[in-house]
Order: structure tokens, then sequence, then C-alpha cells
């Protein structure tokens, strides 16, 4: 049981194209890794398959042990795995506070109907425990909308934690940030990850090199390596596709 | 100085109205309680209390969960055919017939939610319509219970026994203060949803159901609940009006209905707690008025309805909160 999620020869097709093609990787328990490649090398289409956003067209995903390939969306997070998404994704007429409330409110209760919100007292300290942790207490009354991008995106992740997730799923999260605010980021995610497993799609090679303790590396479509980050540094393939072919 | 008397009166208004939407069930009922007061005549002021009570239970699916159903007209005919079934063919109490009436309309919520929910946007809203559709022409063809097309007659109530005493049930005063009292009774659940942690959970849903599925929340479950509770509370007005009237007449099923109540709320102001009564109000209150002059009121009000919709989005009361909220900061 030292490996957390189990991808067994995933294939992905949209109509004709083959966007995944026989991926099969495991991704260690309480660890770091990432997920790289260059553009078009199947990264999202991967994150989207372990995290229950569209169901693999082949092979299987296990989770703990279990399976998971084909569950709907919210079974997700009820199994304990959150995920944040490539494109910022909060509630955008909502307050932070209550966007992250929301969340925690999964886990305790998702169809009273009569309880006053304001009366669960338990769920608001936890949100406001959570922005806290992510560094937006500050913004606790703000209309999600209203903020800035780094902040809706350290709001995303508030979100996805409030969920008590045992692995954390990250689409690019320092996309579209600031060099200041991607330095934060960075340092955000490792200190999630010294508490639960975390496993992070990036586009920036070097980003993650420093903090990673495993790396997939993805070229169309493909799995064109594992391994330490040391590993793949020494990998010849990984060096023609991302140093001999340039950028594409 | 008139410079230094503007903005203390604006921030009393504000005041005023922090106060009604904190208070907002209690309000709605004070305000319930001195309508009949302030419009032409007491039956006016009850069909307006049951079009308000129905546009609220439309307005439960449509501003708070943003599922636009056409089909609303059956939930509340159900609910009028619910009530005067049981009292014309079983001879039952008005109070049970009232819960008939409720239980009828969420049934049929239930089924037209169950298969709409699989749709969204424009179908979700054609396959309600659809659907609304074949309740009106099964309820149109089954004769022997409904009384087809001449409606269901015979639901007479005239007098009711309420704790112990004998109230007259045809004077429209104490038909409107009883039909209240359900009302409030209404007012206060549905306040209740809406302050709970699935009033939360809806509210994510009509922000972005994707994110909602993703924080562990079953959207297809969720919105099938909303739809039932609504049809729940269109029940409710669906009964108060077979009793208003001592008959239902099948016209009540028809298209026009799902029409005129996605009107009142647009009107009122969707995803308002208090609009859809404003939005019932005005609409009677233009059939009422305009109708002395004219017998083209549509027009007029459709004109008023497109001014509204381009112009003012939020509707009338959804725009007062809007307008006061702004100028605070």
């Amino acid at each position: 049981m030292s490996d957390i999620l189990v991808a067994e020869g995933v294939g992905k097709k949209f109509g004709g194209f083959v966007a995944l093609k026989d991926v099969s990787v495991s991704f260690a328990r309480d660890k770091l890794s990432a997920i790289i490649g260059p553009n078009g090398a199947g990264k999202s289409t991967f994150f989207n398959v372990i995290s229950g956003a569209f169901p693999a067209s082949s092979g299987r995903v296990t989770f703990e042990g279990r399976d998971i390939t084909a569950l709907p969306t919210h079974e997700y997070a009820r199994r304990g795995i959150a995920k944040s998404f490539q494109i910022t994704n909060v509630f955008p007429q909502l307050s932070a506070h209550e966007n992250v409330r929301v969340a925690a409110q999964m886990q305790k209760t998702r169809y009273n109907l009569w309880t006053p919100r304001a009366r669960i007292r338990e769920l608001i300290a936890q949100a406001d425990d959570l922005l806290e942790r992510v560094g937006i207490a500050a913004k606790r009354n703000s209309v999600a909308r209203d903020m800035a991008h780094g902040e809706q995106r350290c709001l995303e992740i508030a979100m996805a934690l409030a969920c008590q997730p045992r692995l954390l799923l990250l689409d690019e999260p320092t996309a579209g940030m600031s060099p200041e605010e991607t330095v934060r980021m960075m340092d955000l995610i490792v200190r999630l990850a010294a508490e639960r497993t975390v496993i992070l799609v990036e586009h920036k090679m070097k980003l993650v090199m420093g903090i990673c303790q495993q790396l997939v590396v993805l070229h169309h479509g493909e799995l064109l390596a594992q391994g330490s980050p040391d590993d793949i540094r020494a990998n010849d393939e990984v060096k023609r596709v991302y140093l001999g072919q340039g950028k594409h | 100085m008139p410079g230094n008397d503007t903005p203390r009166a604006a921030s009393v208004w504000r005041l005023a109205l922090a106060a009604i939407v904190r208070h907002r069930v209690a309000a709605t009922i004070l305000f319930l309680m001195v309508f009949p007061w302030l419009v032409p005549y007491h039956a006016l002021a009850i069909n307006i209390l049951i079009w308000g009570l129905f546009a609220l239970g439309f307005n439960l699916l449509y501003g708070y969960a943003g599922l636009l159903s056409f089909g609303h007209a059956a939930l509340l005919g159900v609910g009028s055919y619910g009530c005067g079934i049981v009292i014309v063919h079983f001879g039952w109490p008005w109070y049970v017939a009232i819960l008939c009436g409720i239980a009828f309309a969420s049934a049929v919520a239930y089924v037209i939610g169950f298969l709409a929910i699989r749709t969204r946007g424009i179908y979700f809203s054609m396959v309600t319509l659809a659907l609304a559709e074949c309740v009106y022409y099964i309820f149109y063809k089954w004769e022997s219970v409904t009384g087809g097309e001449n409606g269901l007659r015979g639901i007479n109530v005239s007098t009711i026994n309420l704790l112990g005493f004998e109230i007259n049930f045809l004077d429209p005063v104490n038909k409107y203060y009883v039909m209240l009292g359900v009302v409030a009774i209404a007012l206060w659940i549905f306040s209740r949803i809406l302050a709970s942690p699935f009033g939360a959970v809806l509210e994510t849903i009509r922000e972005n159901d994707a994110r909602a599925a993703a924080c562990g929340y079953n959207v297809a479950n969720t919105k099938l609940m909303a739809f039932v509770l609504s049809g729940a509370f269109c029940g409710v007005a669906g009964a108060l009006r077979a009793l208003h009237l001592s008959t239902v007449p099948v016209e009540v099923l028809q298209i026009s209905t799902s029409g005129d109540v996605v009107m009142m709320a647009l009107l009122g102001g969707f995803g308002t707690f208090f609009g859809p009564f404003i939005g019932a109000a005005v609409f009677q209150l233009f059939g009422d008025v305009l109708t002395l002059w004219t017998t083209h009121w549509q027009l007029y009000l459709g004109a008023t309805f497109i001014v509204f919709v381009l112009f003012f989005p939020r509707g009338i009361w959804g725009s007062i909160l809007h307008w006061l909220r702004v100028a605070k900061s």
C-alpha cells in the first residue's frame, strides 16, 4: 500500500483523436509528484481522468486499492481526492469564506434543509482556518469574482483542502501568476505536501525539479519516463524532447 | 442643509432595508397582513397572495438553483386538483386536502424533474414544457375524476373550524387571513431552506455546477430535490387556489400559467425572497386595473415586461435592493 494512486494502461480517445495511449503510472503515498511534458503531451487529459472529470476510454485507475475508473465526479471528493482546476474555478458571486465553507460542508452535511448555516459554527471556523493557511484571510468577505487572480487560485486550493483530502490534485497551480505569486504558491504546495499526497501538473519543468520527489513525463499522449528528478534529468529521451527539439 | 439631509435619508432607507432583508419572513408577513387594505378589493388580494406563493415556489428552482422551468402550470394545477378531488370525491376536511395537494404536486414534480434534470439550459425548459402539456391532456381527458373540460366543480368549503372557532370562509377577509396563515408557515419553511446547508448547495449549483460536483455534491440529486421542493410550495398555492375559487378550471394547466409565473418572478426580481409577491401584485393589478380602460391590458403588461428585462434585469425588488446597496459603498 505504498502507492496511493495507480493507473494501469489508461487510454483516452476523443472521437478519432488519441489523447492518451496506454499510460501506466504509480504515485507514491505522502510524496509530492509532478506530471510534466511539453504542450499537447496529454498532461491535462491524464489529470482529468485521474481526477474524475471524465472516465478513461480504456485501462483502469485505482485509489488506495479500489477501482475508481468509472465513478461519477462527486464521488471523488467523497473518497478523499480533491482537485483544483487549470482555469480558475470558484463560485464567483459568493464570498471567499462561503466558497470554502460550502466546500467544507460536504464532509458534514449535504442535505440538511433545516439548520441555519450560521449556526454550524464548526464549519465557519474551519473555513476561517483554511483561508488563514492559504494566506487570504484578509479577503474573507470579498466576493470571489472581485479577487486578484493569484488570490482566486489560493481560494481554490483552500476549497480543495476543505474536503480533507488524502490526495490533492493540482492542475497547473501557477498558471498565469506573477513571479512573486509563483514563489508563494510553490511554498504553499511544499507545505501542503508535508501532510498529504500531492500530484501536480506543470508545464514549466524547472519549477518542479527542485521540490518534487517523483516526476512523470508524458509526450504525445504516452509515458516517456518516470522516476526521481535525478533520473529524469539524466534521461536521454527526456532531454531530446525538452531540449533537443525546442519548444512546441 | 439639503446636502446633509439626503445622505441621512438614504441611510435611514438602507437601515430599514437591512432590517427587512434580515427579518425577511416577519417583514413579508407584516406586509401581507396590511395588504388587503391597499388593493381595490379583497378577492384581488387573495389572488395576489396565491400567485405570490406560486411565484415563490417557482423562484426556488429558477432564482436559487438556476433552472428555468416552463412547466410549472402542472405543479400549480395538480396541487389544485389534488386538493379539490379529495374534497369533492371523498369529502375530506380542507386542511387534509391541502396536504393532499402538496403530496400530488410533489409527486408530479418528482416525475417531471426526474426526466428533465438530464438536460440543461433551453432543453430543460422545453422538456418541462412538454411534460406539463402531457399532464394537461391527462387531466383534460380523465373526465370522471377531474370534470374534464368543465373543470372540477363543487369544492364547497363554506365554514371552517379553526381551534374550536367556526369561521365563515365565504367572507373574503376571513378567507384571506386563513390563507395567510398557511402562506406564513410556507414562508417560514422556505426561508429555513434557503438559509440551510442545502440552500448553500443550491447556490453553488447555480454559480458553477462543475465545481459543485468537484466539491463532492451530487448535482443531479440536488436539482431533483429542488424540483420536488418547488413542487411542494407550488402545490400549497394550487390547493389554496382550489379553496378560493371553489372550482378547478382545467385552463390552470395550460401553458399560459407557466408563462405568467415566469413573468411574475422576473418582474419582482428572481432570486429574491420578497420579489415574487411584488411581481404577482404588479401582474394582477395590471390585469385588474387596466381592464377597466382597455381589453388590451396584456399589451401594456408585455411592454412593461420588456422594459424590465432590457433595463432592469434584477426586477423591481432586486433593483431596489441593488441600488440601496450600491449607494452604501
